[in-house]
């Protein structure tokens, strides 16, 4: 898992699993806000390279972060998003509050 | 294949989060002798993520149960049943609503019933408190080959 999540300047990249549902997400959720306390990165960036499949906890995990990094003037970024994720994404609202990347 | 022939699958697994998984790909392929679109099988997929899921958290608050999901295929229309013997839910309506949940600790979105809406043709719940809930889902599925059939 730890080799999902690496740091670069102020920014968190984490490299989400193939399948993203209420199994994994408490622990991506719980890595990800280590990474964001301890070494203080204000911005997270969600990597959906490997994603083919996401239910609404991976809503949970991106509204939670946004939570996290908004109130110190932070971001969430999406890369890499493909057709189903994208559609749940925006199906959720949240491409009001995340930036998608091409 | 006939468009009106029946087939019935139905799992029935422990309320534990590793069955989401499973239970999704059991039922993907079922539903691949319909020939649905690849967003469809997607829809499917989605849809009984969260309603499996609701079973596991709400229904059982991840103690120990049976989760049974029941597939008919009628021809190209899809019905899912997700069943469970849980606490049920007091109020269907307002459990509905996008956004409402009531275990924000563990980051649930609130969006389950409203994927399933929106994913799926037709949704129905029925619960009785410390019964349990069915949760009832109908798709019609390849939607583009039998448009194509059409022209």
């Amino acid at each position: 898992m730890e080799e999902n999540f690496k740091v670069i300047d102020n920014y968190l990249m984490v490299k989400m699993p193939e399948e993203i549902d209420h199994h994994q997400s408490a622990a991506i959720s719980e890595r990800a806000d280590m990474f964001i306390i301890h070494k203080k990165v204000n911005n997270v960036v969600f990597d959906f390279e490997k994603t083919v499949f996401m239910d609404s906890s991976g809503i949970g995990i991106i509204m939670g972060r946004y939570k996290k990094v908004r109130c110190f003037g932070g971001k969430v970024f999406a890369v890499h998003v493909n057709g189903a994720i994208r559609r749940v994404i925006y199906l959720s609202g949240l491409h009001k509050v995340m930036d998608i990347l091409e | 294949m006939d468009r009106e022939m029946k087939n019935e699958i139905t799992l029935e697994f422990d309320a534990v989060s590793v069955n989401e998984g499973f239970a999704r790909v059991a039922v993907a392929a079922f539903i691949t002798s319909v020939n649905p679109t690849i967003e469809e099988i997607s829809d499917v997929k989605t849809a009984l993520s969260e309603a499996v899921t609701n079973a596991i958290i709400h229904g059982y608050e991840e103690k120990e149960g049976k989760v049974r999901v029941v597939c008919l295929l009628e021809g190209d229309r899809l019905t899912v049943e997700v069943k469970d013997k849980g606490k049920g839910i007091e109020n269907v309506e307002r459990a509905m609503e996008p956004l409402y949940t009531t275990k924000p600790e563990l980051e649930r979105s609130g969006m389950g019933f409203a994927f399933m809406e929106a994913f799926m043709d037709e949704l129905e719940v029925e619960s009785a408190v410390g019964e349990g809930t069915t949760v009832r889902m109908r798709k019609k599925l390849g939607t583009e080959s039998y448009l194509g059939d059409e022209e």
